[in-house]
């Protein structure tokens, strides 16, 4: 089964399956993630999903839109592919996506 | 593993948050999830939005998937808990069995106020607080039918929007002189009566309801006034209030919630209690809250979690909220109360982006972010920092 690895800032790192349809975030709530709490359930409203993606898989993912933008601008571990992972939709195809967790949530 | 059972009464978004963060901090016990709704935890927020719009089923808004529960060893129960034994620890369930548990958390949420006035329980006359509220609400949703909503608070005007994008003709009916008087200033309930009434809603302030009418099904809204506003179907949306009686009827401090302390705990500090169903004392706000919102409850529940599983965690007192309506995106952070001043970033009156800042002796305590999620998340970092503002600096991004 295609599967994502979640590496948590300490890089411990963690598989989950890669469900399509799913976003990335209920990817990780489904599979008890640590550091990814999705409070405000995909809404790109509360900023607690932000994941960086792996830069070799940057392209596949796509970039953020205008409004996740905004969200992630003001972030000081922001990085060039930070993404909010609820406004990810996953693919199958994407077996061996590898993102990296920040240390903290906003 | 240890053979201690943790029992979680009442399976929403504290529930659901609770039981997983047990989980995380190492809770390696029988985990037990009691709610009387019988499907899945689900996001309520869309109630009002996206699924009273029908835009997304109720599978897609479940909190976790039905797989998830199961590979964390979570057992859900659908039952009503009706009795809290806390002499023998044990709960008393509708169908009258008993549960023992080792750990208790409540999270019994809140249920809508109900409206006094005559013909309030005519068919026709809805709340919206469940999935299955919005499931009969949904069979009333006729386009060209006449809706009225009593309420103008934040579920009232999303139902409004909602309604209007189902092609329903939508009267707002707000006692107040105001809509969201309860919660923001002027400027901010100018601006939403703006863009309601160019959405095509009739926006009522000062608009109290006497009763309604109709035999069997309502027909009609009567005003204080005397005034009569047709109606095929009503929303009533003025408040909810906690559901407390469980805990009440055990013997734990309520006071308009189940009065917590900064780790979850209730009067009895063996029970922890999160969400809709709680007041807290907040030293940075000087006075009891009571907030409604997923972030406070996911919030309350992690620590609640933790205090479980004997680990020191409190409360992070920096409320957040938002709100869809149309294509506007609120974003709240901070709480307002107690408010001296607002400071505008962007012009409600004409925009359709801005910001109004809340300041109390010139500290930032809070700020509405209208299609501003920079705004918003400037606004969160300020207020965790609790950074002095300057106040020039907030206003001068609109310049850009
Ligand atoms: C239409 C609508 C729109 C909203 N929009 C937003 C929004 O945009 N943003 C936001 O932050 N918040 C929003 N909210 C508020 C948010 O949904 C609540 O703050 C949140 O649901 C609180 O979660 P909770 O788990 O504490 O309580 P609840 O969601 O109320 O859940 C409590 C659960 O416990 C069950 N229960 C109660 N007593 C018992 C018992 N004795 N035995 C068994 N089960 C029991 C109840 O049936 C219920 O399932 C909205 C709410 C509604 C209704
Ligand atoms: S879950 Fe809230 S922004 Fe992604």
């Amino acid at each position: 089964m295609a599967a994502v690895t979640f590496v948590s800032h300490d890089g411990e790192k963690c598989e989950a399956p890669l469900d399509e349809g799913c976003s990335l975030m209920q990817v990780a709530t489904n599979n008890a993630i640590a550091g990814i709490d999705g409070d405000c359930g995909g809404e790109a409203a509360c900023g607690t999903c932000h994941v960086i993606v792996d830069p070799t898989w940057a392209d596949k993912v796509g970039p953020s839109g205008p409004e996740e933008e905004e969200m992630l601008s003001m972030n000081p571990e922001r990085q060039a592919t930070s993404r909010l992972s609820c406004q990810i939709k996953v693919s199958e195809s994407w077996d061996g996506l590898t993102v990296q967790l920040p240390e903290f949530q906003m | 593993m240890s053979t201690a059972r943790a029992v979680v009464v009442g399976a929403s978004h504290a529930g659901a948050q609770l039981v997983a963060s047990l989980r995380q901090e190492g809770w390696s016990g029988e985990i037990v999830l009691v709610g009387d709704e019988s499907v899945l935890p689900y996001q309520r927020p869309p109630l009002s939005k996206a699924y009273l719009a029908g835009k997304c089923s109720l599978k897609e808004l479940a909190i976790r998937s039905e797989d998830f529960y199961a590979k964390q060893d979570i057992k859900r129960v659908a039952a009503t808990v009706k009795e809290i034994d806390r002499s023998a620890a044990e709960l008393v369930l509708g169908t009258g069995d008993r549960l023992a548990y080792d750990a208790l958390a409540l999270c019994t949420g809140a249920h809508p106020r109900r409206l006094r006035a005559e013909g309030a329980d005519l068919d026709g006359v809805h709340y919206l607080r469940r999935s299955s509220d919005v499931e009969r609400i949904r069979e009333d949703t006729i386009p060209g039918r006449n809706a009225v909503i009593v309420g103008g608070g934040y579920i009232g005007l999303e139902t409004a929007a909602s309604l209007r994008a189902l092609g329903l003709h939508v009267t707002v009916l707000e006692a107040a002189d105001r809509v969201l008087e309860r919660v923001s200033a002027p400027e901010v309930s100018t601006f939403f009566t703006r863009v309601h009434e160019h959405e095509g809603v009739d926006v009522r302030n000062n608009a109290s309801v006497e009763a309604l009418v109709g035999d069997r099904r309502v027909q009609g809204v009567v005003l204080a006034s005397g005034e009569s506003v047709p109606a095929d179907l009503v929303i009533i949306g003025i408040g909810i209030e906690p559901s407390t009686e469980l805990a009440e009827a055990a013997g734990l401090v309520v006071a308009d919630g189940i009065l917590i302390d900064a780790q979850a705990r209730t009067s009895d500090p063996t029970i922890v209690a999160a969400g809709d169903c709680t007041s807290q004392d907040v030293p940075r706000y000087g006075r009891r809250i009571r907030l409604e919102s997923v972030p406070s409850a996911v919030e309350q529940a992690k620590v609640a979690a933790a205090t479980i599983c004997e680990r020191d965690k409190v409360i992070a007192a920096l409320p957040w909220f938002w709100s869809d309506q149309y294509d506007l995106k609120l974003q709240i952070a901070g709480l307002n109360t107690g408010y001296d001043d607002v400071v505008l970033s962007g012009d409600p009156t004409r925009d359709h982006d801005f910001t109004c800042y809340y300041l109390r002796q010139g500290e930032l305590v809070a700020a509405d972010c209208v299609n501003r999620p920079r705004d918003f998340m400037t606004s969160k970092r300020l207020l965790a920092q609790r950074a002095a503002v300057d106040v020039a600096a907030l206003t001068a991004k609109v310049a850009v």
